[in-house]
């Protein structure tokens, strides 16, 4: 049984043979292992469960055109999710790239105002769905008279996902070489046209990873939306109307208790949504690697 | 002309920076205008500290809910915190390339599925799973712990996994060399280096934690008593306001957003000791 084995490397009779002479060595490994297999175990299990329950209810009905009580179509939510997102990333994203830029581009090394940006970035991040909610309604909804509304929820939500796409963009603003800017002005271009021609391209690709996490938290949104954008399932005819995203019909349906299965198979469109956008978030972030890999 | 265009737009990149301060701003003032009165007129004391919420009879005390809050928060840090930890330094320590492209993926994938999916998970699993197990109705203290554990599970692995990463080899190789097994110099070497970024990603999955809503509500029983042991229902801070925003006006609706007020300094204290510790990292 000589084998020949690669430097610094041991057969398994070896490994087992040394763990036998350390037994608390290999109870540590056997813990790591433990709570790996129960990470992995309930979030299979989770996956699993919903995908099994709810694949059965995915009859093509629970994708007509209207909701009503007797059948609880959910395609009014899927168009609301898909207005919300789209209108909370316009106001969101133009904002967020505006602010990036200012941080990198203009501001100067001991700018007042770039700690500041800063630290209320960051306490935005940690600060929870439920006071956004409240906020929203507070001010949105009471304040501002725009009512339980599209508007109002897509505004909670651009405030909610704008220290995402804020901090993406600094990274990929910072990330483009200076020898880019220092060509540009060289060639006798002014301050904005380097950034808008020069620096923003450059960065699109790490902007574009902001805006898919802003994407799956818009799309997982509960807390924040109940209070701001209400829960009628209907298509709305203006910004003014209440909306109904995926998020919040699943809780409607599960706290009605009535339409269980028409839950478990929501649950899985969303399941499936979350899965495409961490699939084309990994996708950027290998283009994004190869890219910078390559300058 | 050019000038002015381009003055004109660092102006609006200016304004656009400072929309992140000014929305702390409004939001720190709206929640404090509509709350802060509420607790005056309640008395501060009897608000923080009452032990009855009867919003019938105008009796608004939330200390269930803070001792809610409290409770669950603790008991999902004690699920999450081990086994998240322990899966973090499998990930960067033991894990075999194969199987790391495999479980990455899933962590990702863990912390993005939406909250109302863990709470319908939780609603049709862990409920009744509890209940043959411990007894009691399911929707208790307990079962929203080990939910909320697991929700905050991806939270502490990423954030650990990257600070046990960013120790340098040059300390477990020098563990090594003396003798130590691997499993040896892992665990007393690096991990006790990468000790205040773990503790980054352990607070952060606690701010996470407390400010959840939709799934603690859904498995947490939520009456507004005090706590009674694990295994009895409780109400937190944040399902305080989800379940009854919807039908509350004046004092009762005032009353409500104090305790958003109330969560809002809890988040702002816990942000605050987790930027001392990433400062300290860093």
């Amino acid at each position: 049984m000589n084998e020949i084995v690669a430097i610094n490397q041991r057969t398994w009779r070896e490994k087992i043979a040394s763990y036998k002479k350390r037994p608390i060595s290999f109870l540590i490994l056997l813990t790591v292992i433990l709570a790996m297999a129960i990470t992995m175990g309930a979030f299979l299990f989770l996956a699993l469960y919903i995908l099994i329950k709810g694949i059965p209810h995915l009859t093509p009905s629970l994708f007509a055109w209207e909701y009503n009580t007797e059948n609880v179509s959910m395609f009014p939510a899927i168009i609301n999710t898909l207005l919300m997102t789209g209108l909370s990333l316009l106001i969101s994203v133009p904002i967020g790239i505006g602010a990036a830029i200012y941080l990198v581009e203009y501001a100067k090394k001991g700018n007042k105002i770039v700690g500041l940006v800063r630290i209320t970035a960051e306490t935005l991040t940690g600060i929870p769905s439920i006071i956004y909610g409240l906020f929203g309604m507070l001010f949105f909804v009471t304040t501002l008279k725009w009512k339980l509304s599209l508007l109002s929820g897509a505004f909670t939500l651009a405030i909610m996902v704008l220290p995402v796409i804020m901090r993406t963009t600094e990274e990929a603003l910072l990330a483009v070489p200076d020898s880019y800017r220092f060509g540009s002005f060289g060639l006798g271009a002014g301050k904005l046209r380097t950034v808008f021609k020069i620096v923003l391209p450059s960065a699109i690709p790490g902007i574009l990873s902001g805006v898919i996490l802003s994407i799956g938290r818009i799309v997982g949104e509960t807390a924040a939306l109940i209070y701001t954008a209400g829960s009628i399932a209907k298509i709305p005819n203006s910004v003014f109307d209440s909306t109904r995203t995926l998020s919040v019909h699943m809780y409607s349906l599960s706290k009605e208790g009535l339409y269980t299965g028409q839950a478990y198979a929501t649950a899985v469109v969303l399941l499936v949504l979350v899965l495409l956008i961490n699939f084309a978030s990994e996708m950027l972030a290998k283009k994004l690697s190869r890219l910078s890999g390559g300058l | 002309m050019i000038k002015r265009k381009e003055k004109g737009m660092e102006l609006i990149f200016l304004i656009a920076a400072t929309v992140s301060i000014i929305s702390v701003l409004l939001i720190c003032i709206f929640l404090l205008i509509n709350g802060l009165p509420a607790m005056g007129e309640i008395g501060i004391v009897k608000f923080l500290l009452g032990k009855t919420w009867r919003p019938g009879n105008e009796i608004f005390g939330i200390l269930p809910m803070i001792l809610g809050s409290i409770y669950v928060t603790a008991g999902a840090l004690l699920v999450g915190v081990p086994i998240g930890i322990l899966t973090a330094i499998f990930m960067a320590r033991f894990c075999p390339k194969k199987l790391y492209a495999v479980l990455k993926p899933c962590i990702s994938l863990m912390a993005g599925i939406p909250s109302v999916v863990y709470g319908f998970f939780g609603l049709s699993v862990l409920v009744p799973f509890t209940r043959e197990l411990f007894g009691g109705d399911g929707n208790s203290i307990l079962t929203a712990s080990i939910l909320l554990g697991l929700m905050i599970l991806p939270t502490i692995i990423s954030v650990s996994e990257s600070a046990i990463r960013t120790v340098p080899d040059k300390y477990y190789q020098g563990s090594l060399a003396l003798g130590a097994t691997h499993e040896r110099s892992v665990f007393l070497t690096i991990v006790p280096a990468a000790k205040s970024g773990i503790l980054a990603g352990v607070i952060l999955g606690l701010g996470r934690a407390i400010g959840e809503t939709m799934a603690v509500i859904m498995v947490a029983g939520n009456q507004p008593r005090m706590p009674k042991g694990i295994l009895a229902g409780a109400r937190t801070l944040t399902a305080n306001i989800v379940s009854e925003m919807g039908y509350a006006s004046g004092l009762h609706r005032e009353a409500l957003i104090a305790t958003g007020v109330v969560l809002f300094v809890f988040i702002l204290l816990i942000n605050l000791i987790f930027s001392i510790i990433k400062g300290k990292t860093v």
